[in-house]
């Protein structure tokens, strides 16, 4: 058997300008940030992309990356509203498909599918169809002939997740509380990337966890990265929890120019390794402060 | 600014007024969004409504009765995203949302303040306000009632209101929104053609002055009673058990 470990380069090397990517993860919670790190580094532009959103989002609207944004809402969770994509509405310089969350999940799992739409109550009355006005309504055929939302497929062209183990097949596990919409993701795409905390030999999944735990198969991935703390500063329980310290940084020079420069320079022009020990360097100053 | 003396906060009459927004719904999932909300749901489900289910915020099912910002003891589910909008789509479930826009019929917004391709506030996005008040009940609270809360006309329709819900479309027969608490009083939609009416007056406040602080033409009836007091024991499980660290004061207060 094939197995598909590459690196974060490897994977960014596969994706081009403005292709249709989802990323995987709710708000501020386990997403694939060592894979949106390097795209932000990259010189990829006019995406389109696809997101329960959070920092991914915020990070990527920030590195320019973004033409289009298909979403139900972007939050940091802790703190409710992202800056970057507050910045990027205001402007009013972004595409946007604003839809109900339940609506996301179901034009991923019609994409899934290779279905065209799938019909939902969620949307009708609303002014979701106003600000999209390129969604239909589908009358019931039968006898009840009820009126609802096509919800339309959401084709992606990549996914990006991250899991908590994998093997280099692709089989990966999520250790923690919430699979989120990951399987959809990778199954609404071309290809999809699963980074992961740890890669293990196959026979290892199911002593670090419950079979249950192994949502994503290896026919829905092209590619693994093994990626330790890949999710910081979301979070990625139970490995790690969100860096509150650090996302509340992340937000305050977000919402200034020459912060936002110094915060990128500091932690974002720098590779993946850099990154990390940027970041540890930020806690053990940290540590070290509380205990003077 | 209390008109009346009481034992109780206004954060604590606001918790118990959310609470009551859960009366009656029996074995159905609750979920309150935000702090009084949440003290509240804990607070219907610690005392007259015992059979509603409730999760941890993340994606567990918790049993008995547990602090704001703790964790229940007892897991009796598991509840991922995915499967909130299975429960949603079967209406066993009752939100309580806060808005940032509120009009008479009960049309939110949580999505964008101004222009939605040019917003002068970009909010969080519609999340699952439009699924929700197509499929099963839902109820607001608004910390701070204002004219601007409580618009004439909300920006961008995220939950639906019953205007739209009465021109008898078949969703409409899963739409119901139940009440609205806010740091002045408590509303429904039982007026004429289901607009907003006052139901009370939280205890410090009057009549006038919801109006004053409301952008549109309430229902106001002829008598209209103060917003019931926390009991004695209400107050031991808010203050003892629910929210020992007190945060519920952070949120509304004098």
């Amino acid at each position: 058997m094939r197995h598909k470990l590459m690196t974060v380069a490897e994977v960014v090397a596969e994706l081009r300008s403005g292709m249709t990517i989802g990323i995987g993860g709710w708000g501020s919670r386990r997403k694939p940030m060592s894979l949106v790190r390097a795209m932000c580094r990259s010189d990829l532009t006019g995406m389109t992309i696809v997101s329960y959103g959070g920092p991914d989002v915020g990070m990527l609207l920030a590195a320019g990356k973004v033409r289009k944004l298909v979403y139900g809402f972007v939050s940091l969770d802790s703190i409710p509203l992202e800056p970057h994509f507050r910045a990027a509405r205001q402007s009013g310089a972004m595409e946007v498909a604003e839809y109900d969350e339940g609506m996301l999940q179901w034009g991923l799992y019609a994409a899934s599918c290779r279905l065209p739409f799938l019909p939902t109550r969620a949307g009708l009355g609303s002014d979701v169809p106003v600000v999209n006005p390129g969604l239909r309504t589908v009358r019931s055929p039968y006898d009840d002939g009820e009126e609802l939302l096509a919800m339309p497929a959401v084709n992606l062209d990549a996914a990006l997740i991250h899991a908590s183990r994998s093997d280099a097949y692709g089989n990966a596990q999520f250790l923690g509380p919430d699979p989120y919409f990951d399987d959809l993701f990778c199954m609404a795409a071309s290809r999809a990337y699963v980074s992961c905390e740890q890669v293990l030999p196959t026979a290892e999944l199911t002593t670090s966890g419950p079979v249950q735990t192994l949502r994503i198969q290896r026919w829905m991935v092209s590619g693994v990265v093994e990626a330790p703390r890949g999710a910081h500063f979301t979070s990625c329980d139970p490995d790690y929890g969100r860096d509150e310290e650090f996302q509340r940084a992340y937000a305050s020079a977000a919402a200034d120019a020459v912060a936002w420069s110094e915060f990128r320079s500091a932690y974002l022009d720098l590779d993946e390794a850099g990154y990390q020990a940027a970041v540890a360097a930020r806690r053990a100053k940290a540590t070290d402060a509380s205990r003077a | 600014m209390r008109a009346v003396p009481s034992a109780a906060s206004e954060a604590e009459v606001c918790a118990v007024a959310c609470a009551e927004a859960w009366r009656g719904d029996g074995e159905i999932l609750a979920s309150p969004i935000g702090l009084i909300p949440a003290i509240g749901a804990r607070l219907a489900r610690a005392t007259f409504e015992p059979d509603l289910l409730l999760t941890d915020g993340e994606a567990l099912l918790g049993q008995g009765t547990w602090a704001i910002g703790g964790q229940p003891e007892v897991i009796e589910g598991w509840l991922p995203y995915r499967a909130i909008f299975d429960l949603i789509y079967n209406g066993k479930r009752h939100v309580m949302m806060s808005p940032s826009q509120i009009d008479a019929y009960g049309n939110v917004n949580i999505s964008a303040i101004g222009d939605f391709r040019q917003p002068k506030a970009a909010l969080l996005g519609v999340r699952g306000a439009p699924g929700n008040t197509v499929n099963h009940p839902v109820s607001y609270w608004v910390p701070r009632h204002t004219p601007r809360a409580f618009a004439a006309r909300v920006d961008m329709v995220s939950g639906v209101g019953y205007d739209r819900a009465i021109a008898g479309q078949p969703w409409a027969r899963y739409h119901e929104l139940r009440r609205v608490v806010s740091n002045l009083a408590v509303l429904d939609f039982a007026g004429q053609d289901h607009r907003m009416r006052l139901v009370s007056v939280h205890p410090w406040v009057t009549v006038d002055q919801v109006r004053a602080a409301t952008g549109f033409e309430l229902e106001v009836p002829a008598d209209v009673p103060a917003t019931r007091e926390p009991s004695a024991a209400e107050l031991e499980l808010i203050r003892s058990v629910i929210d020992p660290g007190g945060r519920r004061d952070s949120e509304v207060g004098p």
